[in-house]
């Protein structure tokens, strides 16, 4: 299936919010941390994934979902969580570790938690499978409505949990879409140096689902692919694997030198900038003018900078409030 | 009105128990290996399977991580899935989705995900299973946050802990003896099989118990450890030793005050524990007492615990590892109960 215009701009206006977010998010980290970088300092402390690049992969498939679909995400969550409609500024407040943050700052940029759009995310490779096979499970039993999303990173794919999770929801038909972001590095190992195969496409034929590599990085394509894997599961016929070719244009965390990236390929990947080159295709194809482009450019920052501004001015939670909710 | 006299073994009072809220809530279900037609190894599912069918009693493929995983994902979308860990050993390919996901995602969310679990899984050794198959690791559990860790000594207790853990929106890791489950081929506690009403009741977790009073020393104990309790209190009886035996039931929570209380009246404290020595359950009890006063004390606390070895295959060597009745009396034995003044200090 094609995305309508509608869906194309959709899908543009929420990879300019995460490219927006993700640029302020780069800048506040930095904040208190210099002249000797301490991760523990400044305005966001602890580790900070980026995820400039990977937008299509969050786009191209949370535009075929609701608000009942369940997703769960990654350790680099932002943009899945944009796209999903996650409250951006209680996941900013989060981040920040503030009182308003969608846990009072329990949680952290790796744990964010919105049930109001069934959103959640795992800081542990590869963990959120299993969770996403049980929410579907879950609906399957209650017959309720609902596709479970798990995003994981192409280096996820080689733990234990991503075999078992296949193979049970592919045993018990559950309405499962694996999603992978195939970024092409682990942390600084390279994929081919990890996978004895090329793509996790064909991993998934193994336990008996459909496996689709999509190359590109290009959110039509991934709005395509994700469509049909999202429609099989909602009609009942089961979970399939996306197997998303994208690009990771920062580093593991910030903080990262990147020094293990082959000459070049920085500079490569920004060329191919997939914001870049999905703006410069709806202006071609006349889905938005010039005026329009502006126009949603500065709507997404401003989106961002009240995020930041919420954030910024909530306060944190007083510390004794730590021993809140672990029995509830 | 006479009582009526139902004795059940725990792995049919379990099964009781889980029974009776499948049919007062659809959103519990059963998962795990063999939990479905064969009714669980160690038969804590026998039945259900037959009445509530393969969608609610579900056979799982030998995948820890995925189901303990899936575990959390139906729970926090509104299910209250009970899961079979087979035996405890098995925890390590799983114990991501327990104790990163299961046990924290409350926390994570600020109270706004609820992890409705309940973990039951088999607990303990005795029978040359060897060193994978026979560990207790209560500690292990207790001793990370977010879950609640029950652990029942007999069959009226672990239908009304198994309730409280269903009905529970925590999780709730529910850890039984194999030597109490009343299988006979795991040479079963005969102290286990007691009267169980046919009601559905809850036992409240966080809330010891006195499986037997007494004054002068007292035994701090769960699960089969309370039964050997109870053997070694009466044997002490013959030589004039009044022993009081504390049940403990659940670790987290853990009933501090009541175990104070006990040894503040018999100034005598021996904790019994089939799980390792060092830096777990007996450790914990002997401290919550000392370091709330340490003057009601007559004399220095002792601990019967698995020494900290790898659990042997050989009878002999196992046997000999094992906390005892002998052990327990011979402990007992050694305070001067003619000493009236604390001691200690």
């Amino acid at each position: 299936m094609k995305p309508s215009l509608e869906q194309k701009v959709w899908m543009y206006e929420h990879m300019l919010v995460s490219r927006y977010y993700e640029q302020a998010i780069e800048k506040i980290y930095l904040e208190g941390k210099s002249p000797v970088f301490n991760m523990a300092k400044g305005t966001i402390p602890g580790e900070m994934h980026l995820s400039n690049g990977q937008e299509p992969c969050a786009v191209g498939v949370c535009a075929h979902l609701h608000d009942y679909d369940i997703i769960t995400a990654t350790h680099r969550p932002h943009h899945q969580a944009i796209a999903k409609g996650v409250d951006l500024k209680r996941m900013t407040a989060e981040i920040f570790g503030k009182k308003s943050g969608l846990s009072g700052g329990r949680g952290g940029h790796m744990h964010l938690f919105d049930p109001a759009v069934n959103f959640s995310c795992s800081g542990i490779i590869g963990q959120g499978m299993g969770p996403a096979v049980g929410a579907a499970l879950s609906r399957k039993l209650q017959n309720k409505p609902g596709v479970a999303i798990s995003y994981i990173g192409d280096a996820a794919s080689n733990q234990g949990a991503f075999h078992e999770s296949l193979n049970l929801a592919a045993v018990w038909k559950l309405p499962v879409v694996f999603v992978v972001e195939d970024n092409a590095w682990g942390i600084s190992v390279a994929k081919e140096t990890s996978m004895s195969v090329t793509h996790n496409a064909v991993r998934a034929q193994s336990y008996g689902i459909p496996g689709v590599f999509v190359p590109g990085n290009d959110p039509v394509a991934i709005f395509e692919a994700a469509g049909e894997a999202i429609t099989r599961a909602r009609n009942g016929e089961g979970p399939s694997l996306l197997d998303l070719e994208t690009y990771r244009l920062a580093g593991h965390f910030m903080g990262d030198g990147e020094d293990y990236r082959p000459a070049g390929e920085k500079a490569a990947l920004a060329e191919k900038d997939p914001i870049l080159v999905f703006e410069q295709t709806l202006l071609n194809e006349k889905v938005i003018t010039p005026d329009e482009n502006e126009q949603m450019k500065k709507a997404a920052l401003s989106r961002v900078e009240e995020a930041v501004e919420f954030a910024r001015s909530s306060d944190y939670a007083p510390a004794e409030e730590a021993m809140d909710f672990v029995f509830v | 009105m006479a009582v009526k006299e139902r004795k059940l073994t725990i792995a049919r009072a379990m099964a009781e128990g889980i029974a009776q809220e499948m049919r007062t809530d659809e959103s519990v279900f059963v998962m795990g290996e063999d939990v479905g037609p064969l009714g669980g190894v160690f038969g804590n599912t026998r039945g259900l399977y037959d009445e509530f069918g393969a969608e609610r009693v579900r056979d799982t493929p030998i995948s820890e991580t995925a189901f303990m995983g899936a575990a959390v994902g139906a729970a926090s979308d509104g299910m209250r899935p009970i899961v079979e860990l087979m035996f405890v050993d098995f925890f390590g390919v799983c114990f991501d989705a327990i104790y990163n996901n299961m046990a924290k995602n409350a926390y994570f969310s600020g109270g706004n995900v609820k992890v409705p679990v309940v973990l039951m899984t088999s607990t303990g050794g005795g029978y040359s299973d060897g060193g994978q198959h026979s560990q207790c690791v209560y500690g292990t559990f207790a001793h990370l946050p977010g879950m609640k860790v029950v652990v029942p000594s007999n069959a009226y207790d672990a239908k009304g802990m198994m309730i409280a853990a269903i009905r529970d929106d925590n999780p709730v890791i529910f850890m039984y003896h194999k030597s109490l489950q009343g299988m006979g081929w795991l040479g079963t506690e005969k102290g286990a099989t007691v009267h169980v009403p046919e009601e559905e009741y809850v036992v409240e977790f966080g809330k010891a118990s006195t499986a037997k009073e007494g004054s002068d020393v007292t035994i701090v104990s769960l699960g089969v450890g309370v039964h050997h309790a109870l053997k070694a209190a009466k044997t002490l009886e013959q030589d004039g030793i009044s022993a009081e035996v504390i049940d403990l039931r659940t670790l987290v929570p853990l009933d501090r005050d009541y175990i104070f209380a006990s040894v503040k009246k018999t100034g005598r404290l021996v904790v019994v524990d089939e799980d390792y020595h060092s830096y777990g359950v007996s450790g914990e009890v002997m401290a919550s007492v000392v370091e709330r006063d340490i003057s009601i004390l007559k004399a220095a606390p002792k601990r019967i615990a698995y020494p900290d070895i790898p659990i042997p295959f050989s009878p002999i060597m196992e046997q000999w590892a094992l906390p005892n009745v002998e052990k327990i009396v011979e402990a007992c034995l050694a305070f001067d109960y003619h000493q009236e003044q604390a001691a200690l200090i």
